[in-house]
Formats: structure tokens, sequence, C-alpha cells
């Protein structure tokens, strides 16, 4: 990519924001807290992805979906079940009636693998799976859905639907699914301890990688011109339409983008904490993930990894020591981040925290000359 | 029913649209020349904007047929409809007020409509070049770089003109392009609409039959979903009918 | 699935089935009623509406026990007087919402959405906090136990007859308000055009609240109905909020009669899919039947073809 080019993808600002980030992840966090905690983090980071999604999908296109959940569980069970298969090696299982096959099947009176765990033995096919099983699945929902023109309350509200679907369909086929407890004991990777410290540094730093390629592609989207598209057909549906574009190929696009990424939370999700199960797929989890890309402020990419963090932190805090005033701190985020700031965190530090950085910078800068450093620290509060 | 082949640029023929039993257009036929400027108009809810609304695909019609350049309309879905050639301007501006003046007029150049063409489309010189002469043409030369919400009334109104320029119609539809403007913009306005006009094919919906004499090759009168009167603007205003149905109430 | 069963057993079973699936139908009517109204006439999407609900079952809860404890003798009597009182909280709690929340949010349909769900949140709490996370029953009055015995199978619960003949009762007041009364023009009028009903002298602001009222009362009164079907916890009402709003836009959001054609027709098809298979099966493939049908008519079954 030519330096113009790189120029307009990353101007100044949203290059000290991605490099602030990656200072905070890479080196920060890893370095300030031990392991346990930085799994953690881990698995607050896995909801970033979905929430970096979002806000394509409903920052920039206004396209509400409240059924991330479904994806994230996708690409969490794809995940899954290729650990549960490799943890369910006939020496491992021999005490069952039918060795081989995963403990659960096995309780259900199932006495061979169903045909669609079969392929889940290769670790290239589960790794396609986690990202395109969503995506096609996205797209089913997209074409029948944007085609027809259903947009909205109606598009939330039929989303939240088929999260509500997949959870009981989830729930009722245990023999299938590991029903309500899910898919757990999940052990190796190709013979590789999933549980070990440094498995749980190596999954911590592969997370943030991904993290990072999905948010170099959703900056790639919101600087090209289907992002100005994406506003301009939130603003105005009409106009686009009548511009000559086919609107429901964009929105369809996004859509399937969207659950692409939370697909691969999902199955970093699976292999940092080491299971999956529907409490993550269904209507609650998934209006929670709306929650943490709000908070964060919906039109930013970078806002939407701190909202992940921030909810998921005060979260895991607060019902640790107060467990009755999770639910109450919850309940008056969602109405906080709707009444009085609609942007959320970042729409809070571009209205407060950069002006008065600006004027700092603009009086350092005429004391001593220009130090980058200072900006850097400053925007670590974005 | 199905139209023959004209030389016409539109051809509407029998054109029928009922919504639950109303009809609010009801077998209307006319024809526009190639570089004529029609303007229908007609009292409230004669069925104007419903006639704009059904020839760029916005509504379905009943019945009848809508030719363009002798294809067929009404089967096509609104984005073949303009990228057949056909630019609709809306009655309420309808512009993009999040975005700048330059990324309105850009976001309507005919380049890169898909979903891939969208993600790889480059602001090349051809780009830049069309841009800057469209926006000296609608009077926002200096004004690139505002978002689109700053501007009046009158300059939104020539903003989403200008959009519809840039696409280069060979038909051009405005929905009362004059409509809230003050009469400095209006003088301007028609001076644009007469400049714009050279080489294409306007139908323009207008009130103010001040205006419309000095713009109308041909006037058709709508009423209650079917024509009144046609002719110019000087046969139209004297047409017993017309005045019935102006004064007459 | 029929092949097991002989045709008067499958008669039967149609029949029992059938009346299992009114008292369903009967609370996702009064639900629906409730939320059609919120959605449908101010297009407020109302997630705690569930929560309302629940606010009427425990209010009959309360009530229940009060007569028991202080006025065993008028035992009987107590649900008339429950079903006043639930209407009343949950509608004076809506009405406050409406104050404090909804009215901020006109013509942002999603964030209703979204910062009703938090209120949903928050009342399940309160409700955690005030009552204890167990669920809990009511107990009902001797008349309303037992059942009729049509045939040597088919025998109806009267409580159920009971639910049904409210929610059908219910529906028709809220017909006649909406449609014959004063007040029901006046809140048509404000749907239809908001400046031009406040420019001929209607109190818009007044007009959202009272219609906010009414649609959580109703949701009230669903809850004192669905005490005779379920027990009450704290977060029994999020499990009947996408059904119910499916039945909503499944009937065409702004039609009452299509909402109570819908409501029937989800409530029956998944009562009567239970016999033959699980539970949750029956749910999936009736979610999956009215989404399938959604997306084919978005615009729902009852919708006029109108001018945009």
């Amino acid at each position: 990519m030519s330096y113009a080019g790189f120029k307009t993808l990353f101007p100044k600002s949203d290059l000290i924001g991605f490099a602030v980030l990656a200072v905070i992840l890479v080196i920060v966090l890893p370095l300030a807290v031990d392991i346990f905690r930085l799994n953690l983090i881990g698995k607050y980071l896995t909801y970033a992805f979905v929430a970096v999604g979002l806000v394509l999908c409903w920052g920039s296109g206004g396209i509400l979906s409240l059924g991330q959940g479904v994806f994230f569980g996708l690409g969490g069970y794809g995940m899954a079940m290729f650990l549960k298969l490799e943890a369910s090696s006939p020496e491992n299982t021999a005490i069952q009636s039918t060795p081989g096959i995963p403990d659960f099947m096995d309780w259900n009176q199932l006495t061979e693998l169903p045909w669609f765990w079969e392929p889940f033995h290769s670790l290239t096919f589960t790794v396609l799976a986690i990202v395109l099983v969503p995506s096609l699945f996205a797209y089913i929902i997209g074409v029948a859905m944007f085609k027809r023109r259903v947009g909205g309350v109606y598009f939330a509200i039929i989303t939240q639907a088929v999260a509500a679907i997949l959870t009981i369909l989830i729930i009722g086929q245990q023999g299938y699914t590991g029903g309500v407890n899910g898919i757990t004991d999940l052990r190796t990777l190709n013979g590789w301890d999933i549980r070990s410290d440094e498995a749980k540094y190596i999954f911590y730093f592969l997370c943030v990688f991904l993290l990072f390629v999905c948010l170099g592609v959703a900056q790639y989207v919101r600087k090209s011109k289907l992002g100005r598209l994406l506003v301009a057909m939130r603003e105005m549906e009409d106009r686009v339409r009548f511009s000559g574009y086919d609107v429901s190929n964009f929105k369809i696009f996004v859509f399937c983008l969207g659950a692409a990424f939370a697909a691969v939370g999902g199955a970093m999700f699976t292999l940092q904490v080491g299971f999956m199960s529907p409490t993550l797929v269904g209507i609650v989890p998934s209006i929670e993930m709306v929650i943490f890309c709000a908070v964060g402020g919906r039109l930013s990419i970078l806002g939407a990894v701190y909202g992940a963090l921030v909810v998921n932190w005060a979260k895991t805090t607060l019902s640790e020591s107060f467990p009755e005033l999770w639910l109450f701190a919850m309940g008056a985020l969602f109405i906080a981040v709707v009444m009085a700031f609609p942007n959320g965190l970042a729409g809070l530090y571009s209205k407060y925290c950069e002006p008065y950085i600006k004027q700092k910078l603009k009086s350092f800068r005429a004391g001593r000359g220009g130090d980058v450093m200072a900006e850097g620290v400053a925007h670590e509060r974005q | 029913m199905s139209a023959s082949n004209t030389d016409f640029v539109l051809a509407v023929e029998g054109l029928t649209v009922s919504f639950d039993g109303f009809k609010a257009v009801n077998d209307l036929s006319f024809y526009v020349d190639k570089n004529e400027i029609r303007v229908i108009v007609g009292p409230n809810g004669a069925g104007k904007t419903t006639v704009l609304d059904l020839i760029c695909g916005r509504t379905k019609a009943t019945d009848g047929s809508i030719k363009f350049r002798n294809r067929e309309l009404t089967k096509m879905k609104e984005h073949q409809i303009v990228r057949a050639g056909v630019g609709r301007k809306f009655q309420t501006p309808s512009i993009y007020g999040d975005l700048s003046v330059f990324e309105n007029l850009e976001i309507s150049f005919p380049r890169g409509r898909s979903v891939f063409g969208a993600l790889v489309f480059k602001r090349d010189a051809e780009v830049l070049q069309r841009v800057d002469e469209i926006a000296d043409m609608i009077f926002l030369k200096d004004l690139l770089h505002t978002p689109a919400e700053l501007l009046s009334h009158g300059q939104k109104q020539w903003l989403e003109i200008g959009m519809l320029l840039i696409q280069d119609p060979e038909l051009l539809m405005l929905d009362e392009p004059v409509a809230g403007m003050s009469v400095a913009e209006r003088r301007q306005t028609a001076d644009l609409l007469r400049r714009i006009t050279r080489d294409r094919s306007v139908i323009v919906i207008e009130h103010d039959m001040q205006f419309v004499a000095e713009i109308a090759d041909k006037v058709t009168v709508l009423h209650q979903g079917k024509i009144l009167a046609e002719g110019s603007a000087e046969e139209v205003k004297k047409d017993e009918k017309v005045i019935e149905v102006y004064l007459g109430h | 699935m029929f092949a097991d069963y002989s045709t008067s057993e499958l008669m039967s079973i149609f029949a029992m089935q059938g009346f299992a699936g009114l008292i369903l139908f009967s609370v996702f009517v009064l639900m629906a009623l409730g939320l059609a109204i919120i959605f449908g006439q101010m297009g407020v999407i109302n997630m705690a509406h569930g929560e309302f609900m629940i606010l009427g079952a425990y209010v009959t809860y309360l009530t229940s026990n009060v007569f028991a404890d202080y006025m065993p003798s008028l035992f009987g009597s107590y649900f008339f007087i429950a079903m006043i009182l639930a209407f009343i909280a949950a509608g004076a709690l809506g009405m406050f919402v409406e104050w404090a929340l909804i009215r901020h949010l006109y013509k942002r349909p999603l964030d209703t959405l979204l910062a009703t769900w938090g209120l949903s949140l928050i009342l399940q709490q309160i409700y955690r906090s005030v009552f204890g996370a167990r669920e809990v029953g009511v107990t009902l009055p001797d008349w309303l136990m037992g059942s009729i015995q049509l045939t040597d199978i088919v025998e109806v619960p009267i409580n159920g007859i009971f639910v049904m003949s409210l929610a059908i009762t219910i529906s028709l007041i809220v017909a006649i308000l909406m449609y014959k009364s004063r007040w029901g023009i006046q809140v048509r009028s404000v749907v239809q055009n908001r400046p031009m009903a406040g420019a001929v002298g209607i109190n818009t602001a007044r007009v959202d609240r009272l219609t906010f009222g009414l649609g959580c009362g109703i949701a009230g009164v669903a809850g004192s109905a669905f005490t005779m079907i379920g027990s009450t916890g704290p977060t029994s009402g999020q499990l009947y909020i996408v059904d119910t709003f499916l039945v909503v836009v499944f009937g065409g959001a702004q039609s009452l009669l299509g909402t109570i054609a819908s409501a029937f027709t989800i409530s029956q098809a998944q009562s009567t899919m239970e016999f033959f298979l699980s539970g949750s099966m029956s749910k999936v493939l009736t979610l999956l039947f009215v989404v399938g049908i959604l997306m084919l008519r978005p615009q729902g079954l009852f919708s006029l073809k109108v001018r945009r």
C-alpha cells in the first residue's frame, strides 16, 4: 500500500488510537496482571469482536441485530466440537458404553457420532467452518430480510427470535449438542494442553492479534466508499436506492461481516475459557453484546473494544462483591447510555477529553516543542 | 397492457395504481420528447408525486406501461431504473446530513455501485474533477467540505439536484424544486434548470405558475389521477376546466 | 406422527390440546393487546412488558395472601379485586415510566428497545429483592378448581374457561375504547398526525401517557391471569416477551383483530404440536413458522396496503 493510501486509511488520530490500544493490550496488561486475570481479559476481548461488528452494522449502517449471540455461539460451538472430539478419543472414553464419542452423547444413548460432527475431526475444516458457517447463516437471514426490506425494529425482533430458537434447539437436542451444560471438559488442541498457563498466554496474544485483524478490516470498510454508503443508508435509504445502489446487498454484506467477526470471537472464547454453552447464545447475552458496543460508543470501533473491556470488568467486579447490585447497574447502564450519552465513551472522550488534551498539548508545545509521548498517554483514556 | 415502441424518451400508457380501491392514478397516458421540459401541475392529491413514484419504481403500478427509451420500467427494480438513466429528486431535500457536500456528490458518482466496487472505489482525478464541476454548477463550490446538514434549505435542494446531475441521467424528475426557496434562490434555480436541461428530458412538478411559465415546454394538468388538460403554459391557463378545478372550490 | 392414533383418538387429542392452548391464547392475547397498543399506536418497543405482567402477577399473589389472612370468608372473590389492583398498579407504573423515560425517546424505536430492556433488568432485580428468587404460586378459590368432563378423554379446566372469557371481555373493551370512544379517536389521530392533533387541541403528551398506561395496565391483568397457569418468579416475564412480540408483529402491528387472530394461531399450533413432539421442538417449529411467514409477508397478516 502506498504511503498516501495508508494516510487515508489511518489518519493521525486513528493511528494514535490504534497504537495506544496495541500498547495497552500487548505490553501493559500482560505485564501488569497475573495469568488468571489476563485470561479473564482475553475472555472480555472475545466480546469485543462482536462489539466491533455491531459498530459496523448498527452504528454505521443502522441495522440493530439482537441475535449476535447466534454467530458468537456458532463460532464457539465449531471450535468446541473439534476440541471435544479430540478429548473423546477411544482411550479417554473407554469406560463409556460406546467409546470414542463425546460423553454427553453416550449419556443420551447415542451409539454413533452424528454426521454433522464427522468433519470436525479436521482442524482445517473446523477453522473454515468457524468463519463460513455463521457467515452463510447470516447471509441467508440477510437475504430473506433485507431483500424484502425488513429493517429497523422488525429486524431486531426477528434476530432476537432467531437467538431464542437456536437456544431452545441447543438445549432441547442434548444428545447432539450437550444440552444446557454445553460442550465442556475440553483438554487438548492437536495434543497440546490448552489448560496450561503457557497456552493461556498464547491464546491471549492470538486473540489480540485476531482482534487487530478485525479492527483493521473494520477500519478499511469504514474508510472505503462502502463505509460512507452505510452512513448514507442509515440517514436516507431511499436516496441511496435512487442513486442506483441495490441497498439490500450492502446490508447483507455488513451483516455477514459482523457475523464473521462474532464467530471468530466465539471460537476464541472456547479456546480461552474452555467450554461453550447455550448461555452465550440466547437473547440475554445477545442484547448484552449490544450494550458493550453502546457503552464504548456505537460509532467508534476502538470505543467498542474499550466498552467490552469496561462493562465486563465491571460485571466481574460487581458480581463478585455485590451480586444483587449488578442487574441494577446493568439496567441503569442501558438507560443511561440511551438517554444521557448516546455516543458512549468515545463520544464523551471526543466531547470533553480531546479539546482539553489539544489545549494542553498546544501550550506544552509552545513551551518546549512537540512531544509525542504526552499525546500517547493522554489517548489512553479513550 | 403493453405499449408499442415509440421515438419518445418516456411513454406512459394506461397507467393505473390503486390503494385499496382508491385509484390515485387512473388510466394515465402521456409522452415526453427528447430534450423536452414537461411540467406537471395539479391541486393537492391529484396524483403528481405518485406518477413520479411509479416511473422511478418506488410504487408498483396496478396496470399499464411505462417505457423509457422503449424499455419497460414497471418490471424493473429501483436501482436498475436509475442505472438505465432516470434520476429523481424528492419533494423534501433528501441528502446525507452527516456527510460532507463532497461525500454526498461522490456517493452519487456512478461508479463502484456493487459491494465489491464500493470497497475498492478510489478517489481518482476523474471523480475529483467531476465533483468540482458539479459543485460549481450548483453554487456550492466553496462549501465542499461542509457537513451537508449545515446547508440552508435552498442549498440542500441544489445539492440534491447536483447529486442527480453527477449521474448524467437522460430523464430527470424534480418534485417541487423551488418549494421553500427565497426569491433570489428561485431565480438562481430557474437559471440552473435552464442550463442543466439542455441535453436531457425533464419532468418537473411545480405549483408556482409564474415559474412554470418560465421553464415549461409543455404543461400537463392532473386532477384526481387523470389528465385534465395538456398543452403550452398559455393554453393551459386559459382552459376552462383547469380554471374551474383551481378556482372553483 | 399421526399414524399411531385412531381417528377418534386424534379428534379427542386435538380437542383437548385445543382447549389447553386456549389458556395460552388468553395470556398471549392479554399480553399482546397491551404491547400492540404501545407498539402499534405509539411505535415504542417495550421490552419491559413482561415485567409489567409479572407486577400484575405479584399483586395478585399479595392480594390472595391478604384475603387468606384477613378475610377468608371473602376468599372466593379475591381474584376480581386482584385484577383491578393489578391493572391500577401496572398502569400507574407504566404512566410513571412513560413520564420518566419513554417520552424522551419518541422517534427512536431502537433506543426505546434498549432503554426498556434496561428497565426490565432493574424491575427483575427489584422483584428478586422484594419477593425473593423463588417462584411463588397462588391458591385458586374453590369455584375455579376442577374441570368439566366433555367426553371420556376431553376435559376442560374451569379456570381456563374463566381466563378465556376474561381475555375476550378485555379485548372487547379495548376495541370499544379504541374505535368508539372519544379517547380512542384522540389516540388514533395522534398516531396519524401528531402536529395536527396537537394543533386542534388534543393534549398529545397526555394521550401518550394514558395509552402507555393502558397498555401496561392490560399487561398487569395478563399477570393476574398468568397466576392461574404458572408460578410467578422474577424472570417469568422475560420468557414471554419474544413470543408476544412475534404475536404482535405476525398479526400486523396496527390491527387489534390481527393480534387476536395471530395469538390464536400461534398458541394453537404450539399446544397441538406439544402433544406429538417435545415441548422445546414444538416451540422451535412454531417460532420458525412465524419467522418464515414474516419473511414472506413482513407487514404481518392483517395490514392494509397504504400509500407511502
